[in-house]
């Protein structure tokens, strides 16, 4: 789960993170009593939304007024930002963050992770800030030093005095630094969080240390026991296609082709769709609906698959195992009974029963097209596109 | 021999009598896996599926000398369980539950270096569809008679897809030694090169099958290991090619987020290492056919 830059950098700040002055508002009126409030001469409006690279898509304006600050904030809310991250249909901005202006000596770049091979959290800095960690690795490689934090006993001081120097932070700023790495790991931790990152991390003219932008992800499975974090979510920065399948258990993710799918498994799903685009065609999503495939499952699925618009074939897979095809060909017809299927719709069932299912379908007023193997139901579902 | 488990495997059930735990349990005892009880805290000397509940897996282990479980536990208190398990002196737990956190996950793991490398329980999954011997023992919940018994040994994160492999396998007279599902999970028990380490010993075992995805080093990390140390033939198939990146596929780790994580880098990474690339999914079963003819 991701959250808004300024959700971020409040739970930093909580860490010890120093940031900025600022205030989130929701109308042009409000942001100019916000600019006063805050004070100073120089502000920065910030689009809120879930992406980076805003600055590149309009989204961050600096401003020398309160009376500019609330233009940028209504020229900004209500707006679709398009960034290289969003995708060609953006997101849309309903809150502005209005932040003093810093004045920047130096950007730095300071990024915590999951890593998968050392199963640890990799604190990854560079004098390089600014630029996404991608452009650093690929343009400024040794730039960029890195420190593996033990789980068991948390990020020790050395760790941050290291990177900190490591940055070239000079001395008498370095408790500071270290403070500032140690708030962020700590917050990584403590939270249940994927993926922490500041960038840039300033040092200001004033020499004080700042989180000048924030990004968090934070770990699903873990939203049990962070009702804080998961409060902050918000919807209007999903696909309405996820937030609808998320809302109802089912794991989908909206992708640009036509041919719909309905899959039990992550992994079957993933395989279905290469062999649909090995046979030519492109998946309109992704879309698992639990190894059990439960009717009830295949009735949800059935109605958020017919809300894409995109889809012009619908390709059901499903592999059953401890349920049957029988038990899944009944819920599969007893669905079509509620839901109109308006495109072609192919059906391969594979495992126990499979004859038996078969059978169910075949003897239903069901129009689809039956399919045996993976490749056969790719191909046919290609096909019936013409 | 099979590797992880063997036919009279003493086998616990934890979270025994949930909906889920008896369901399996069940199954798993119907196709002889030797289920010798259960743990379900505070059911302690009660009977279920006709096997003792206790209410402490070191109780359990001490009055059944079992050696192996399965949790069947919600994912909240998954990570309590499983180390619970490793401290009563369980050799093999499989967790195929699906949801839990990352961070506990570490934990887990930090926690088992207590013990020695003799004493130290091997972790299967979590989300995961657990390990079968066909013929021998099941500890998981896949459909067991689409297994034949054979001499392939399969690796998949995936469960679906691991079983989809093991019926194409069957549709071709071809059988089965071991499948041991690892799970979708970014961080999990046991890795690819965990359990292709086994297979190259496993007197059972001709060739391998990995089934691996999108998402994180292991599939490339048990490659570099199979050129370097294995003689036994690995066959691989990478599901995901459609996959954007940097969005969850299903499985919590079924992300691209680095080079070298993407289904096609994946393939080319892995066909450097030596190992047979199935061209789809859909010939899984062929490619392990033709792998072993040229043996």
């Amino acid at each position: 789960m991701d959250i808004h830059e300024y959700q971020a950098k409040e739970i930093l700040s909580n860490f010890g993170v120093t940031i900025p002055r600022g205030g989130i508002v929701y109308s042009p009126e409000t942001a100019e009593n916000k600019a006063r409030e805050i004070g100073g001469s120089k502000w920065v409006v910030k689009a809120q939304i879930h992406s980076g690279a805003r600055g590149k898509a309009g989204g961050i304006i600096i401003c020398n007024s309160p009376l500019e600050v609330a233009q940028a904030t209504d020229k900004l809310l209500g707006k679709k930002l398009v960034t290289n991250q969003t995708g060609p249909e953006g997101k849309i901005v309903n809150r502005i963050y209005i932040e003093e202006a810093t004045d920047i000596e130096k950007e730095l770049y300071l990024g915590l992770v999951f890593d998968r091979s050392s199963e640890s959290i990799m604190v990854v800095a560079s004098t390089e800030g600014g630029m996404s960690v991608e452009e650093i690795a690929k343009d400024k490689p040794e730039s960029i030093i890195r420190s593996k934090i033990e789980v068991a006993v948390g990020i020790q001081n050395f760790q941050a005095r290291e990177l900190a120097f490591g940055l070239g932070i000079e001395p008498e700023l370095i408790r500071r630094a270290s403070e500032t790495i140690i708030g962020c790991a700590k917050a990584f931790s403590e939270l249940d969080a994927t993926m922490v990152e500041v960038n840039p991390l300033v040092i200001s003219k004033q020499k004080q240390i700042l989180a000048l932008d924030c990004k968090m992800s934070f770990d699903n499975n873990a939203m049990f026991r962070r009702d804080k974090v998961s409060e902050l979510r918000d919807k209007t920065q999903e696909d309405e296609k996820e937030v609808f399948a998320s809302d109802r258990g089912l794991n989908y993710v909206s992708l640009e082709g036509n041919i719909g799918n309905i899959i039990n498994g992550a992994g079957l799903a993933m395989a279905s769709m290469d062999m649909i685009k090995l046979a030519g065609g492109e998946p309109a999503n992704f879309l698992d609906v639990g190894g059990g495939a439960t009717p009830e499952k295949i009735v949800k699925a059935f109605r958020l698959i017919t809300m894409d618009k995109k889809v012009k074939v619908i390709l059901v897979n499903i592999f059953a195992g401890i349920n049957r095809c029988d038990w899944v060909a009944e819920g599969i017809v007893q669905a079509l009974e509620k839901i109109e299927i308006k495109v072609p719709l192919v059906i391969r069932l594979a495992g126990t029963n499979v004859e038996k299912g078969n059978k169910i379908l075949q003897n239903s007023k069901l129009n689809y097209i039956e399919a045996n193997t993976l490749e056969d139901a790719a191909n046919k579902a290609v096909a019936a596109l013409k | 021999m099979a590797v992880v488990i063997q036919k009279d495997t003493k086998i616990l059930i934890q979270g025994f009598t949930g909906k889920m735990g008896t369901f399996h349990a069940d199954e798993m005892i119907k196709y002889g896996s030797n289920v010798v009880g259960g743990v379900t805290p505070g059911k302690g000397g009660q009977k279920h599926l006709d096997r003792p509940v206790f209410n402490t897996v070191k109780d359990a282990v001490k009055h059944t000398g079992a050696t192996a479980s399965i949790l069947f536990v919600p994912p909240a208190f998954a990570a309590d369980s499983a180390m619970e398990a490793a401290d009563a002196g369980i050799k093999t737990c499989v967790a195929i539950v699906d949801g839990i956190p990352s961070h506990d996950m570490i934990r887990i793991k930090r926690y088992m270096r207590r013990y020695s490398r003799k004493e130290k329980m091997t972790l299967v999954g979590p989300n995961c569809a657990g390990i079968i011997s066909p013929g021998k023992s099941m500890l998981g919940i896949m459909p067991g008679h689409i297994y034949k018994e054979g001499r392939v040994g399969i690796i998949s994160r995936s469960g679906t897809l691991g079983y989809e492999a093991a019926q194409q396998l069957k549709n071709l007279n071809i059988g089965v030694s071991t499948s041991v599902g690892i799970g979708g999970d970014p961080i999990n028990g046991s890795s690819f090169r965990d359990i292709i380490e086994k297979f190259e010993t496993d007197d059972e075992t001709d060739v391998i099958l990995m089934i691996g995805e999108i998402g994180g080093p292991q599939e490339v990390a048990a490659g570099e290991f199979a050129k370097d140390n294995m003689k036994k033939p690995v066959v691989g198939y990478i599901a995901g090619l459609t996959a954007p990146k940097g969005r969850v596929m299903g499985h919590a780790g079924a992300i691209v987020s680095a080079y070298g994580e993407s289904a096609v880098e994946k393939v080319e990474l892995l066909k450097e290492c030596g190992l047979t690339i199935s061209k789809n999914p859909s010939v899984m079963g062929e490619t392990v056919k033709e792998v072993l003819s040229k043996k």
